[in-house]
């Protein structure tokens, strides 16, 4: 019999039984669409690191008060990192491209009659350079603002859309947490990240935010920009060795400081979206093996229903291969047929993750030829055996079966 | 031709072991028309069963057209079924969610012929149902249904047609018209084996075999 000829009775006897083959398939359907959502999901994340590294540059470090504890969370605000902590750094540390200070907090904007709270950033001039976010429209602030504790401020675009909305921005006074500040900048647009707005900010040089508006002698941040990637190790080491005599920490002591670089960031980037890749194979696992069974059920039922059909098979020259065949085939019609929807509402899924998330999902053509393989793979195991069954009928006694 | 010596058949019932033929000899040749009759439990159904390859014997020896039949494994007794023996049954055996056609069809699907629909429109045209071809079997009468089954039987050209109670389900006018095929298709030289506990149709064949607790007790014609 030729293959398209058992496809062909494989889907009349399908389609004889709607109802009861569509419920059989729906496991292989979760199944395989927690697959391809799952794997589009770790693509995403894969890419969204990818993206990350080469927005923010991967020769970035920063150095943080509070010793890196409990999964680098920091624990309270501790007030130990200063402006002559930088300095040393920057004087005694070899390798270092650009440092910069910075400060910051959540602050009350306003202007005219419209309010927003964002982040307050106390910084210098190659914050920009460091972190990659130059300014789009006019200037940011140099050193002499820096120097003159000026009241002059860089705004994020999303500050800038929810205080002037399309209107003119650049010398406006707007006020923060009172005070009055002119605009002199507008950042350009960096795009959110799944845990931080970087648009929703306001920089104002670090004298001014230290000395004028909050009256604060502690650093929350030391940003650094190392020469190339190579050096970091380096670079830490020298860092720790510099603010660990500063701060006359003695041997064996923990810091009081944490020093962060990219790959800290990629880890708990990679660990959140692992943990939703584990949550979802557990289930695609578990739909599988309990569709699989679904499958096999179904097909021992089938036989049975059949016991006559077969022996009239086998009485017309049908070999017990054929028998097989017919049945293996059958259960795989319905596996395959399950897994190509499941793969469309797999992609569907990444698709709506993405959409309703803050999830990055990619559907790669091997994630579909895993699905794929994967309904094969079901329909193989658990088709096997109900086909082995009905291969092994006696004719005689299938013939005589009511 | 078909040459049985000392066919025996046992069956495990249980424990016990029950001997459903007890040495039967029997030699059915070409062209020949034969009826088999013996009361239920007699061995008969076995004996067709053994005759058309469905079953194999316990002991002696089965040469088809020259073949030691007996000896053949299952692979081997498939295509004989297919190539050499046609079966027409009393309950048809057709299958229920094909058409005529696609009945008649099922022998060749197995026999790799190519080109299966034109033959089995031919089969179905012999027996005078070439209006039906695309019916199925719940809506064809029981004597069309039992047509298809001999066209079936007979798409291959097999050496031999077996019948179990082929009109045993029909009433006698159909009946009559079915043993009309059957004998037609006998009269250009295929072998006609038919079991059957009506005298009637027993009547129509050159030979009578009567069976009787598993073995041949005597002959007629």
């Amino acid at each position: 019999m030729l293959l398209w000829q058992v496809i062909k009775v494989a889907w009349r006897s399908i389609l004889a039984n709607k109802m009861r083959t569509a419920l059989t398939m729906l496991g292989i359907i979760i199944g395989v669409a927690a697959i391809i959502a799952m794997l589009s999901l770790g693509e995403g994340a894969k890419k969204q690191v990818m993206e990350s590294i080469s927005r923010f540059g991967t020769n970035q470090l920063k150095v943080r008060p509070g010793a890196a504890r409990l999964g680098h969370v920091r624990t309270g605000s501790v007030e130990n990192l200063t402006m002559d902590d930088a300095e040393a750094i920057k004087r005694e540390v070899p390798g270092i491209k650009n440092i910069s200070p910075s400060v910051g907090s959540t602050g009350q904007l306003k202007y005219e009659n419209r309010n927003a709270t964002s982040l307050i950033t106390g910084t210098t001039p190659l914050f920009m350079e460091i972190n990659n976010f130059p300014v789009a429209e006019g200037r940011f602030f140099d050193e002499t603002d820096i120097k003159l504790m000026k009241k002059v401020a860089a705004i994020g675009t999303t500050v800038r859309k929810d205080l002037f909305g399309d209107g003119p921005a650049i010398g406006e006074e707007i006020k923060i947490e009172g005070q009055t500040f002119t605009v002199i900048g507008i950042m350009s647009m960096k795009g959110q990240t799944s845990w931080f707005d970087p648009d929703d900010q306001v920089f104002i040089p670090v004298s001014t935010y230290m000395r004028r508006l909050y009256n604060q002698d502690f650093l929350n941040d030391i940003n650094i920009q190392v020469e190339s990637y190579e050096d970091i190790p380096d670079v830490k080491k020298g860092i720790e060795r510099v603010l660990r005599a500063r701060h006359r920490i003695p041997e064996g002591v923990e810091s009081d400081f944490s020093i962060r670089d990219f790959s800290e960031m990629i880890a708990t980037m990679q660990k959140t979206s692992q943990t939703f890749s584990i949550l979802l194979s557990g289930i695609a696992a578990v739909s599988l093996l309990v569709g699989g069974i679904g499958v096999m059920n179904i097909m021992l039922v089938s036989v049975t229903e059949r016991t006559r059909e077969i022996g009239i098979r086998m009485a017309v020259g049908a070999r017990r291969s054929d028998i097989l065949r017919q049945f293996l085939i059958e259960a795989l019609v319905i596996t395959v047929s399950g897994g190509l929807i499941g793969i469309a509402l797999g992609v569907g899924l990444g698709a709506s993750i993405s959409y309703f998330g803050d999830w990055e999902t990619v559907i790669t053509p091997s994630s579909i030829a895993l699905g794929f393989f994967f309904s094969v793979l079901i329909g193989l195991i658990f088709g096997i055996y109900p086909a082995r069954k009905a291969s092994l009928l006696d004719p005689i006694e299938a013939l005589r079966y009511e | 031709m078909i040459e049985l010596t000392s066919i025996t058949k046992k069956y495990m019932m249980g424990s016990s072991e029950v001997d459903v033929l007890k040495g039967v000899d029997l030699k059915i040749e070409s062209g020949e028309f034969v009826s088999i009759m013996g009361p239920s439990g007699s061995g008969k159904s076995t004996l067709m069963n053994i005759i058309g390859c469905l079953d194999r014997p316990t002991g002696g020896s089965y040469i088809l057209n020259g073949t030691r039949v007996d000896e053949m494994d299952e692979e081997e007794l498939a295509k004989v079924r297919n190539r050499n023996i046609g079966f027409v049954f009393q309950t048809f055996n057709l299958l229920a969610r094909e058409s005529a056609t696609e009945n008649v069809e099922l022998p060749l699907l197995y026999s790799g012929v190519k080109e299966p629909r034109a033959l089995a429109v031919e089969a179905l045209k012999e027996v005078g149902l070439s209006h039906r071809l695309g019916h199925r079997p719940n809506e064809l009468s029981g004597g069309e249904r039992q047509r298809v089954a001999i066209a079936r039987a007979i798409v291959l050209n097999p050496s031999i047609i077996l019948g179990d109670e082929p009109t045993g389900n029909l009433d006698s006018r159909t009946g009559a018209e079915i043993m009309a095929i059957l004998k037609d298709l006998n009269a250009k030289g295929t072998t006609l084996v038919i079991v059957t506990h009506d005298p009637a149709i027993a009547a129509h064949s050159q030979r009578v075999i009567n069976i009787r607790d598993g073995a041949v007790t005597g002959r007629a014609g």
